[in-house]
């Protein structure tokens, strides 16, 4: 399944490659032009017809992890985080360190050692580490440098109703759509780009835009979804099996409405289940997108992750089905001369 | 071991499994009342001298509380769990079928700076297995079981991690010296027992040692090994060599028996003092009936109760080999003499 290739490969960002040379090898028999950019952004092209638009549309390569910052006299591995994870899910936690995928973990101090207070106390970064079962320094730096990335060791799983269990659904769920839209024929114009660097600050998507010049953008995401019984219905953002999820509003942009629209009625026509992301913090790649050269209207299209950031990220099946077939339903709509910038 | 689940009290599927293990070596094995599985290797002689050996079989777990409203399943410890460990941590619900699930948390990106400095009580997380309430209640009953999902991996050199290393790493110990007896001439009769509920008060140990009353009962068990937070000069050190215990708990004679046989064959071994109470096995053998001369071998082990404990194998061959080498040194004496103050 190319959802499990595309998770289990590694890619914290600034470090791409395994999952850039995934998309590259499943996506290159079906577009004309492929290039990859001074920032490592993977863009494909697939021409359209006389007269009709160009539209970009994005998923995002990277995922949040660690890198390694130094290495103790014991072996120990002391590491930073990359992009936003919440800490306390760290404790406890197998990881694959590097190229060479070294298993590590992340223990804590035995309970039974710990005082009362320690136990209501979430550890901060920087009293944890990584083990990796080495003696020394030296043994240790013969596997590990500094710099390494650092990834979740989690399996992809199906269970439950049609879904799954895997690390990085954000955005690789969102790369799965894109691949698979790469794999179809349309009328209009296709720019599409897989970027690097999103969870540390959108980078590659504001380079990835700059020479699209398309009408308009739809970001394919992972997205928050927040449906427990802890939270309250108002604070959902999303929820699973509801259906692909059309952003309103987050922290970086405003979505077009108009877009929305469009998209969302495609969906009703072909009784695909949809639903709207409530307007809630967060962002994606839409957020340099749509500030590029005279701006660019977007919309973002989701699929649901519930423990989003963490090594074991839930989505529906269903809700990824639904987004590929909204998508593909709503580009191959598209008339000639319609979203046409002038 | 470590891969199949066995909560304390709950130990029917692991015992089962350690029973494969070891009934090539052993003469007779039998299941107590409370589930402690004996494994009798006998001895020569007809003089029946009775070496106890335990290793708990139990593993700390969860278990089911409710199923709200939403399907999600509130849970409860067993044993000493911290909650700490317990985020974003996969679960197998045993309930009418094996169900995988999630221990939930709410995404970093809406979490108030309030929330990000506290602790998530268990109380308040959820195992979210992906079915709805109706669903889930078909399956899953309260009081059903929890363990955490886990594979276990190989670290560097001889170090791998796992769950339940705590107290499985105790069995592999028996395993390898009941192995080790096998190739040896030993008069004593050794008790191997796979005990339960240690987790939860050392209970499986007090009901096996009764009945069997043995001349000599040596606990083994996990012990807290030395990691940059803790602090290196009272706590043994991974790969070192099992750390023979010491203290009000342990006989002296047996603490020294295992010492003096580590030295004899040029094994590693640490030692570990305790003051009072070990926390392990050992501490309810050594008050059965009229008394039982104790000792206590433990394998350092590193990040204790959460799903990431690590040890090297080297320290439970070795103590498998002491372990072995000892009750053999014992053929030639007496007993009563030996463990006389």
């Amino acid at each position: 399944m190319l959802l499990k290739r595309l998770t289990m490969a590694n890619g914290v960002s600034g470090n791409e490659d395994e999952v850039r040379n995934i998309i590259i090898e499943e996506i290159r028999e079906h577009v004309d032009e492929i290039k990859t950019d001074r920032l490592g952004n993977v863009i494909a092209i697939k021409k359209g017809k006389e007269g009709f638009p160009r539209v970009m549309l994005a998923a995002h390569m990277d995922e949040v992890g660690m890198i390694v910052r130094s290495i103790d006299d014991g072996g120990f591995i002391r590491f930073s985080l990359v992009g936003g994870i919440d800490e306390r899910i760290l404790v406890s936690k197998q990881v694959l360190i590097g190229k060479d995928r070294i298993h590590g973990v992340i223990g804590a101090k035995a309970i039974h050692l710990q005082d009362k207070n320690e136990r209501n106390t979430p550890l901060k970064i920087k009293q944890l580490y990584i083990d990796i079962g080495a003696k020394s320094k030296e043994e240790a730096e013969k596997l590990v440098k500094k710099g390494d990335y650092v990834a979740f060791d989690s399996e992809f799983i199906e269970f439950g109703g049609n879904l799954i269990k895997a690390k990085a659904l954000d955005d690789r769920a969102g790369c799965g759509v894109l691949i698979d839209l790469l794999k179809e024929e349309y009328d209009v114009e296709i720019y599409g780009v897989f970027t690097v660097q999103e969870e540390i600050g959108l980078r590659g998507a504001k380079v990835a835009a700059y020479n699209a010049d398309p009408s308009f953008a739809i970001v394919f995401e992972g997205t928050l979804c927040s449906d427990i019984s802890e939270v309250p219905e108002h604070s959902h953002i999303t929820k699973l099996g509801k259906g692909p999820a059309l952003s309103l509003m987050d922290s970086y942009t405003i979505f077009s409405k108009k877009l929305n629209q469009c998209i969302h009625e495609t969906a009703v026509e072909n009784n695909i289940k949809i639903q709207y992301r409530q307007p809630s913090p967060g962002g994606n790649d839409a957020g340099e997108i749509h500030l590029t050269k005279e701006g660019i209207p977007c919309a973002a299209l989701s699929v649901p992750c519930r423990y989003i950031h963490s090594p074991s990220s839930i989505m529906s099946l269903e809700d990824f089905e639904g987004c590929k077939k909204t998508a593909k339903l709503f580009l191959k709509g598209i008339k000639k001369g319609e979203y046409v910038c002038e | 071991m470590v891969e199949t689940p066995g909560l304390s009290g709950y130990e029917c599927e692991i015992s089962n499994v350690i029973e494969e293990y070891f009934k090539p070596y052993s003469d007779d094995i039998v299941k107590d009342k409370l589930g402690n599985l004996i494994i009798l290797k006998k001895g020569n002689t007809g003089d029946r001298k009775k070496i106890f050996l335990a290793a708990h079989m139990d593993e700390i777990g969860l278990m089911v509380k409710q199923i709200d409203e939403k399907g999600f399943i509130k849970f409860t410890n067993v044993g000493g769990i911290d909650q700490r460990t317990l985020l974003a941590q996969e679960v197998i619900v045993h309930g009418k079928v094996d169900l995988f699930g999630v221990i939930g948390n709410k995404p970093p990106h809406i979490l108030s700076e309030e929330e990000k400095k506290k602790t998530v009580k268990m109380e308040d997380m959820l195992i979210d297995v992906g079915l709805h309430k109706e669903e889930v209640k078909e399956i899953v009953s309260v009081g059903d079981i929890i363990s955490i999902r886990r594979k276990m991996i190989d670290l560097q050199g001889d170090r791998i991690s796992s769950k339940a290393l705590d107290d499985k790493a105790g069995v592999a110990v028996m395993y390898e010296c009941i192995k080790e007896l096998n190739k040896m001439n030993h008069d004593c009769d050794v008790y191997a027992v796979a005990t339960v509920q240690e987790e939860v008060g050392l209970r499986g140990a007090i009901t096996s040692t009764y009945n069997i009353f043995p001349d000599i009962g040596i606990a083994i068990d996990v012990g807290f090994a030395s990691t940059p937070e803790l602090t290196n000069d009272d706590l043994s050190e991974l790969g070192k060599g099992p750390a023979m215990g010491f203290g009000a708990n342990i006989h002296p004679k047996v603490y020294e028996g295992l010492t003096q046989i580590a030295k004899e064959y040029n094994l590693p071994y640490q030692e570990e003092i305790h003051p009072g109470e070990t926390g392990t096995d050992a501490w309810a053998i050594q008050v059965t009936q009229s008394g039982v001369a104790a000792g206590l071998i433990s394998i350092p082990l590193r990040y204790m109760h959460t799903s990431v404990e690590v040890v090297d194998l080297n320290d439970i061959k070795n103590a498998g080999k002491i372990l072995a080498n000892f009750i053999v040194s014992l053929n030639l004496v007496d007993l009563e003499e030996m463990l006389c103050y």
